[in-house]
């Protein structure tokens, strides 16, 4: 990996000689910071990133990208005002403090820093997400698969004057109901798996002519003889090729609405497109959160210690980053009254720490459990590596080290309904540490986490309902309400009748049943 | 790296966003902003916008698991002493484990109501949203002052400076290609060819000759720019509503007038100013408060000192009509009165009220309403409603036709609705 050394020239000041003192900066500071940290980014930690583009900005434009998920620009919708009224609201009374930075996945990769912060904390938000974040955008596969940072701003500019003329021509209620449909649906709206390609007539006939070849060559004239299993009838043909027709069954649901729903028009179409192209630029955030901010804040500690150590960051700024590093990756414990979950930003560095140090010093125990990198001796590239290739789930599942299972005192839980107590399932002891690893791994697996829902039928011949399953993982079942009114916006884009069944997947029994009909609003 | 400051740029980009949200819960948004008008002080209507909305209207439904249910992991950290096989008892309030936030609260109750703050504007939008000021339309054109242009097409005639060039020129290149005038390229060929002829002595020359000749006769006779073409903007002069309006208040403050009546007429006086500087770029008040004696006053006083004396509706009309003559000429000002008393007056002093009322107040006002202040209890129930001296002055006035609001009012919670019916829409009205 080559890292995209500054192209004009440096104007990082030599070491020993400090960045700024006192919290002021100017254009010049920031410039003189970024420099310097990708005096370090680039050389010490190998990394590599889109070109960087940094924009100052103020609490209240802050609020504004908040709620628009935090992108330059979107179209209009109601859900933005709300959500702008809410974080504003505790915003205002004091309830929630505002992000130094956000951070976008583009290319050129733009950060948006707050005029608030100090000199420090540009040197910080500069180091963790114009490097860090940008590193990992650029570079880790389920970003270069599923977004493309250099078109996403252009096909926003596109997505908001298209909504815009849609408004202007069908009405804003009609443009409205559609995106509130699609927006109920936008989970449902991602394609986990790449699809498989079209194969074009060559390779295909390619392969059927494989396919003879070696049936040819494997014939044997018993197998004709064997007698039939009893009960084992063909499927129906014409489910077979109805089901092949529709692509069923289909997870994206937005994407089968788009492309099969008849009664929708054109422009409903595409602003479903546009929903859920939105969705699946945001899927791979959602899926590596830890690693994201693992990453980010593993390059900014190293960034700002380097700094320190060459005389550029004065004791007090050092100070400074310190309390707010420490801050930033607090963990409390399970019993303590701020627990919240598992803070991403602290499992994230203290993993990549862990890595850092397995491959420098291993133990004993890390030879065994990390054959592959233990005592490597080059904790970048290691760490690039995982970066690279993992997501939140198989990262975890494959670096969570022992010793870091028993620093952060891990412990499993297990609340089965039937039982009058819930049970430990695990410590962080020898005979618990790859159990409650799998199932921490499994907590990041967003496939996991969502309710598995797809479309499975379409009753072509009677009277075109929509049939939906829900596997009902651990038989728990959706919220009624939710599942009732996103089933009806289904129904709506539908057109038809739509009946979602939730099945236990171990049994396929089906525990509950929503229907809804289609109401007239968009046609 | 480039560096961008972004401070600069124009705010409130999400305030299409907060439109279209506001638009989505406007009819409990505008039920709540009613709702608060009665309870709060009038004087600090919009200053507070809080408003809560159910959260029905604005619900973001998505697919998700129940939660609290089912067989349920938690990986937590720090444990102290738990080891494997130990049992915890559930915490109270749902299957959180040992305290996760997680688990959620394990209820099925949806989203709260939802709380915002709307801004004044927003607040008195809704607030003041369907009235109108009464007869606006007529009485605007009556009064016309000032007049002021606006474009109105295209005119064949008028002074160079408003010449409308491109309008001008489309004509000309029409009639130009529908007369055939020749082209300049046509001509330079002609000349060009001309000039080979010459040097070659070619036979065909004076037949070239004749032919450009022609070209130059017929661009002569065919002018680029004709006067037939000219078109000129044309502007036309329309007259321009007054945009300043002047509110008279009125009050009996003799000892009859409780402080409680006191008040419901200061509520009514505010809902009138802030509705009338919605409506008017620039808003004067004047206060005139009378016993027997009236005199023009200031605010604090008007509101605050006690007299003692008799009562004499007509002092304080005689008193509007010299501010009036003075300060507000009828052409330039919109006048605005309202009344507030609690309908004591010498009953010799109807006919001069009456008489000064339809000769000089009415005519000059823009709306007269009379707000009749009553006692907290309201009429005593068992008795016939008691009608009170000036109460029947005016309604005599009103029924001869003259446009004079009236209204009683006992309640605080009364002042509103009242106020909405004197300026409520009339088609809105007519549906109700």
């Amino acid at each position: 990996m080559v890292a995209s050394l500054s192209r004009t020239k440096s104007t990082a000041p030599p070491p020993g000689e400090l960045l700024f003192s006192g919290n002021d900066w100017d254009f010049q500071t920031i410039r003189r910071i970024h420099d310097a940290c990708e005096a370090v980014a680039g050389p010490e930690l190998g990394l590599s990133w889109y070109p960087n583009q940094i924009e100052i900005i103020t609490a209240e434009q802050m609020l504004d990208a908040y709620a628009s998920i935090g992108m330059p620009l979107f179209y209009k919708h109601w859900s933005f005002g709300k959500h702008f009224a809410q974080q504003e609201a505790s915003y205002r009374r004091g309830l929630m403090g505002l992000a130094y930075e956000i951070v976008i996945n583009s290319d050129p990769c733009i950060s948006y820093v707050m005029e608030e912060n100090t000199a420090t904390m540009q040197t910080l938000v500069i180091a963790h997400a114009a490097f860090g974040h940008n590193h990992f955008f650029k570079n880790n596969y389920l970003f270069r698969q599923w977004t493309d940072a250099e078109g996403i701003l252009d096909y926003l500019d596109f997505a908001k004057s298209y909504i815009a003329r849609c408004e202007e021509r069908y009405g804003h209620q009609a443009v409205e109901q559609v995106l509130d449909a699609a927006h109920a649906l936008m989970s449902q709206g991602v394609h986990r798996y790449p699809r498989k390609k079209r194969p074009d007539l060559a390779s295909e006939q390619r392969r059927e002519r494989e396919r003879e070849e070696h049936g040819e060559q494997i014939y044997n004239d018993l197998w004709r003889t064997l007698p039939a299993k009893a009960g084992a009838q063909k499927g129906d043909p014409a489910l077979e090729r109805r089901k092949a027709l529709l692509e069923l069954p289909q997870e994206n649901i937005l994407y089968f609405l788009e492309k099969v729903a008849p009664r929708l028009r054109p422009w409903q179409r595409e602003i479903l497109r546009i929903v859920r192209l939105v969705a699946q630029y945001f899927y791979p955030q959602r899926q590596t959160k830890v690693m994201n901010e693992g990453c980010a804040t593993y390059c900014h500690y190293r960034i700002m210690n380097a700094l320190s150590q060459k005389g550029q960051l004065s004791e007090a700024a050092y100070l400074e980053f310190l309390t707010s590093h420490t801050n930033v990756i607090r963990q409390p414990n399970f019993d303590d009254r701020s627990f919240g979950g598992h803070n991403p930003y602290a499992l994230g560095f203290a993993m990549m720490q862990d890595i850092a140090r397995i491959v420098e010093n291993p133990t004993t125990e890390d030879r065994d459990w990390f054959p592959d990198i233990a005592g490597r001796g080059d904790p970048m590239g290691v760490l690039r590596d995982c970066w690279e290739n993992y997501r939140d789930e198989s990262f975890i599942a494959q670096f969570l080290s022992p010793k870091l299972m028993r620093d952060m005192r891990l412990f499993h839980v297990v609340d089965d309904p039937d039982e009058p107590e819930m049970r430990v399932q695990a410590i962080h002891d020898e005979r618990g540490y790859r159990k409650m690893r799998r199932s921490f791994a499994r907590q990041y697996d967003v496939a996991w986490l969502d309710p598995d829902i797809e479309v499975v039928d379409v009753d072509l011949e009677g009277d075109r309902r929509l049939i939906l399953h829900h596997k009902a993982l651990n038989r728990i079942t959706l919220q009624k309400e939710d599942a009732r009114r996103v089933l009806q916006h289904l129904a709506d884009l539908w057109g038809y009748d739509a009946v979602l069944k939730e099945v236990d997947p171990a049994t396929g029994a089906v525990l509950v049943e929503h229907a809804a009909s289609a109401r007239p609003i968009f046609f | 790296m480039h560096i961008v400051d972004r401070r600069l740029n124009p705010g409130g980009k999400s305030l299409p966003n907060r439109q279209r949200f506001l638009r989505r819960v406007k009819d409990v948004a505008q039920r709540a902003v009613r709702e608060s008008a009665r309870e709060k002080d009038i004087k600090d209507l919009g200053k507070d916008g809080r408003i809560t909305v159910p959260g029905d209207g604005v619900r973001e439904p998505r697919f998700s698991r129940q939660p609290g249910t089912g067989h349920q992991d938690y990986i937590l950290p720090g444990n102290k002493t738990y080891v494997e096989g130990d049992r915890i008892e559930r915490p109270p309030g749902g299957g959180s484990g040992g305290g996760a936030g997680e688990g959620g609260d394990g209820g099925e109750n949806g989203e709260d109501a939802f709380q915002f703050v709307l801004t004044r504007e927003e607040f008195l939008d809704l607030f003041l949203e369907d009235l109108e000021l009464p007869d606006l339309a007529k009485r605007r054109l009556a009064v016309v002052e000032t007049e002021s242009l606006r474009r109105a097409g295209y005119t064949v005639s008028g002074s160079p400076a408003n010449l409308a060039l491109s309008r001008t020129l489309r004509n000309s290149m029409s009639r130009r290609i529908a007369l055939k005038r020749p082209k300049l390229e046509e001509v330079a060929a002609v000349e060009a060819e001309i000039a080979a002829a010459e040097a070659a002595n070619d036979p065909r020359l004076p037949d070239l000759q004749l032919q450009l000749h022609g070209l130059r006769e017929r661009s002569k006779r065919i002018p680029y720019v004709d006067p037939i073409d000219l078109r000129f903007r044309r502007f036309e002069p329309y007259p321009r509503p007054i945009a300043q309006a002047v509110m008279f208040c009125l009050m009996d403050v003799s000892g009859s007038m409780t402080e409680h009546m006191k008040d419901l007429a200061k509520r009514f006086y505010i809902l009138l100013h802030i509705f009338l500087t919605r409506r008017y770029k620039h808003v004067e008040i004047v206060f005139i408060r009378h016993t027997d004696r009236a005199a023009e006053v200031d605010e604090e006083t008007f509101f605050g000192s006690r007299e003692t004396g008799g009562t004499l509706v007509s002092s304080a009309l005689v008193e509007m009509k010299r501010v009036i003559t003075e300060r507000y000429s009828p052409d330039d000002w919109n006048i605005y009165a309202a009344q507030a008393s609690d309908g004591d007056n010498v009953s010799s002093d109807g006919p001069t009220s009456t008489e000064l009322l339809r000769a000089h107040i009415l005519p000059a006002c823009q709306h007269f309403a009379y707000l009749e202040v009553g006692d907290e209890n309201g009429p005593r129930a068992g008795f016939v409603e008691h009608r009170t001296t000036l109460w029947r002055t005016y309604e005599a006035l009103a029924k001869a036709g003259e446009p004079l609001a009236m209204r009683k009012v006992n309640h605080r919670r009364d002042i509103y609705p009242v106020f909405r019916e004197l300026f409520g829409r009339k088609d809105a009205r007519a549906e109700a």
